[in-house]
C-alpha cells in the first residue's frame, strides 16, 4: 500500500481509538494510557525533521480538539517529534541501517532491546511533558511522578501488545543498486 | 545579514520546535480567548458530529442506568403534583379560570431544555461535556446544566450551531458558589483534579457547624443556576491551616461517570441583570 494512504488510515485509527476507547480508562482515577503517539514513532526514517514537527502539530491539535482545552497534547507531540531523530541516530545499529528499512520496528532497530529503549524513552518524555503541563496549577510533585510512571508503564504495555498484534511487514531494501 | 540567514538555515528545526512549543503553551494559557475565536465553531461542529455517532453506540449500553435515573426524577415530580395535596376544607369554591393562555408565562424566570450528552470526560484535569443541542436550539453561553435529578453539572461555556460545550464541576477553572443547606453559609466550589465525583467547598469559616452528611445546594447568586439545586453531600471536613476556613470535601450529587440526559436552565432575566450591572460599573468608573 502507498505509504501516504497507509499513514492517513493509521492517523484516523489512532485518534479514534485514543478518544473513544483509551480515554475512557482511568485506573484508580489516575492512570490513563496514551497510545496515539505511536503514529509519530512509526513515521518513516527518511522523513524530514521539519515535516515530522508539522505532522506532530497536526496530530496533537486533532486530539486536543476532542478535549476542548487545546495545547497539552500538541506540546507533548511536538516535543516527541523533535527528540525522535536524535534517538534514532543514537540507537540505530550501524551506519546506513536506517536506509535498509522503512520505519522503526523491532527488526529495523536491530533487536528487541534498542527498540524497547526507543519507545520507552519517547513514551516517558511524552507523558512527562503532558502531565507536567497539566499539573502546573495543581503542583503536587509526588502525585505527578507516580502518575507519570504508572501511565508510562501502562502505555508501554499497550504499545507492545499493539506491536505484537499488528506485525508490520517490512521489506529489506538495500541501498546498493 | 548573510550570517543571520546562515544561522536561521542551520537551526531551522530548533527554531521551528521552539515556535511550536511556544504556540502550544500559548494555547494552554490563553485558552479561553483563542478557543472562542477559532475552535468553538469549526472544531466543535466537527468533533461534535463524531462524538454523536459514537454516543449512539455507547448510549445503548447505559440504557438501564439512564432509565433508573429517569424513574427517580419522575417519582420526585409525581410527588409534587397538586393532586397529591388536599387542603383543609375552608375555602371550597371551585372556580373555572376563563383565561385560555397560561397567565403565569409572562412572569416565568427559568425555563428548562432537555439535552443529550454526546461526549463526557472525567479522567483529565480539566473536564468538559459536549451536549447535542446548540445555538439553533436556544442554547446560550452561561446557561446552567443540571442532571435528571437536579444535581448541578456545570455551566455552558461555548455554543456552536448544533452543539454546546459545558465546563463541568470537574474543572479547575470552575468556581460555582455553593451553600450549606443547614446554616446558609456560602463558599466556592473547586476541584483538585484527582478524584472525580469528589469536589471541595472552600470559604466556609471555622465557627460554622458542619457535619458529615450535610447537604450543599446552589446559592443562586449567579444567573446560571437557580437557588436550591442539589450540589452534593459532605464527606469530609478539614481545617485549613493557613486560613480560618474549612476545606469541605463532598460527593457530588450528579454522577459524572453516567451522564446521559441533562437539562439546560435558561434564565430569562440574565439580559436585564447584565445591562443593569454594566450601568453600575460604568457609573463607578
Amino acid at each position: 500500500m502507498n505509504s501516504l494512504v497507509k499513514n492517513i488510515i493509521r492517523f484516523a485509527l489512532f485518534i479514534l481509538v485514543q478518544v473513544f476507547v483509551l480515554d475512557k480508562i482511568h485506573l484508580h482515577q489516575m492512570v490513563t494510557p496514551y497510545v496515539y503517539f505511536l503514529f509519530l514513532i512509526w513515521l518513516p526514517f527518511r522523513m524530514g525533521r521539519i515535516q515530522q514537527l508539522l505532522i506532530a502539530l497536526v496530530l496533537g491539535l486533532t486530539l486536543d480538539s476532542f478535549r476542548h482545552h487545546p495545547g497539552f497534547h500538541t506540546a507533548a507531540c511536538v516535543l516527541l517529534a523533535y527528540i525522535r531523530p536524535f534517538l534514532i541516530n543514537l540507537l540505530i545499529p550501524q551506519e546506513g541501517a536506517d536506509n535498509n528499512y522503512e520505519e522503526p520496528s523491532f527488526k529495523s532497530m536491530g533487536g528487541v532491546l534498542p527498540y524497547m529503549i526507543f519507545i520507552g524513552v519517547l513514551t516517558f518524555i511524552h507523558h512527562g511533558w503532558l502531565f507536567l503541563l497539566e499539573a502546573w496549577q495543581f503542583g503536587n510533585i509526588w502525585y505527578f511522578l507516580v502518575k507519570t510512571l504508572l501511565s508510562t508503564a501502562l502505555s508501554l504495555l499497550l504499545i507492545i501488545i499493539t506491536e505484537l498484534l499488528f506485525v508490520r511487514q517490512q521489506k529489506f531494501r538495500t541501498n546498493t543498486v | 545579514m548573510r550570517n543571520i540567514f546562515l544561522f536561521i538555515r542551520r537551526y531551522i528545526t530548533l527554531i521551528l520546535f521552539l515556535v511550536l512549543q511556544g504556540f502550544s503553551i500559548y494555547l494552554i494559557v490563553h485558552y479561553s480567548n483563542f478557543h472562542k475565536a477559532v475552535f468553538s465553531n469549526t472544531a466543535n461542529q466537527l468533533t461534535g458530529k463524531v462524538n454523536k455517532q459514537f454516543n449512539r453506540v455507547e448510549y445503548y449500553f447505559r440504557l438501564k442506568k439512564t432509565n433508573d435515573s429517569l424513574v427517580t426524577a419522575n417519582e420526585k415530580l409525581y410527588n409534587k403534583l397538586k393532586s397529591n395535596f388536599e387542603l383543609p376544607d375552608t375555602t371550597v369554591n371551585i372556580r373555572i379560570d376563563s383565561l385560555r393562555t397560561d397567565s403565569l408565562e409572562a412572569y416565568r424566570k427559568y425555563s428548562y431544555y432537555p439535552a443529550k450528552v454526546v461526549y463526557n470526560s472525567v479522567a483529565a484535569q480539566n473536564n468538559f461535556i459536549v451536549l447535542g443541542r446548540g445555538a439553533s436550539q436556544n442554547m446560550k453561553e452561561g446557561m446552567g446544566i443540571i442532571d435528571a435529578n437536579s444535581g448541578v453539572v456545570g455551566i455552558v461555556t461555548e455554543v456552536s450551531a448544533d452543539f454546546s460545550v459545558v465546563m463541568s464541576l470537574l474543572h479547575k477553572d470552575s468556581h460555582i458558589s455553593g451553600k450549606l443547606l443547614k446554616g446558609g453559609e456560602t463558599g466556592t466550589l473547586s476541584w483538585n483534579g484527582k478524584t472525580p465525583n469528589i469536589i471541595s467547598l472552600t470559604g466556609i469559616p471555622k465557627n460554622v457547624k458542619v457535619a458529615v452528611g450535610d447537604t450543599i445546594i446552589s446559592s443562586g447568586f449567579s444567573t446560571s443556576i437557580p437557588k436550591g439545586m442539589m450540589i452534593g453531600i459532605v464527606q469530609e471536613v478539614k481545617a485549613d491551616k493557613s486560613s480560618g476556613n474549612f476545606i469541605i470535601h463532598f460527593r457530588s450529587a450528579a454522577d459524572f461517570y453516567n451522564l446521559e440526559h441533562v437539562f439546560a436552565i435558561d434564565n430569562r432575566q440574565t439580559e436585564s441583570i447584565k445591562t443593569i450591572l454594566e450601568k453600575a460599573r460604568t457609573k463607578n468608573q
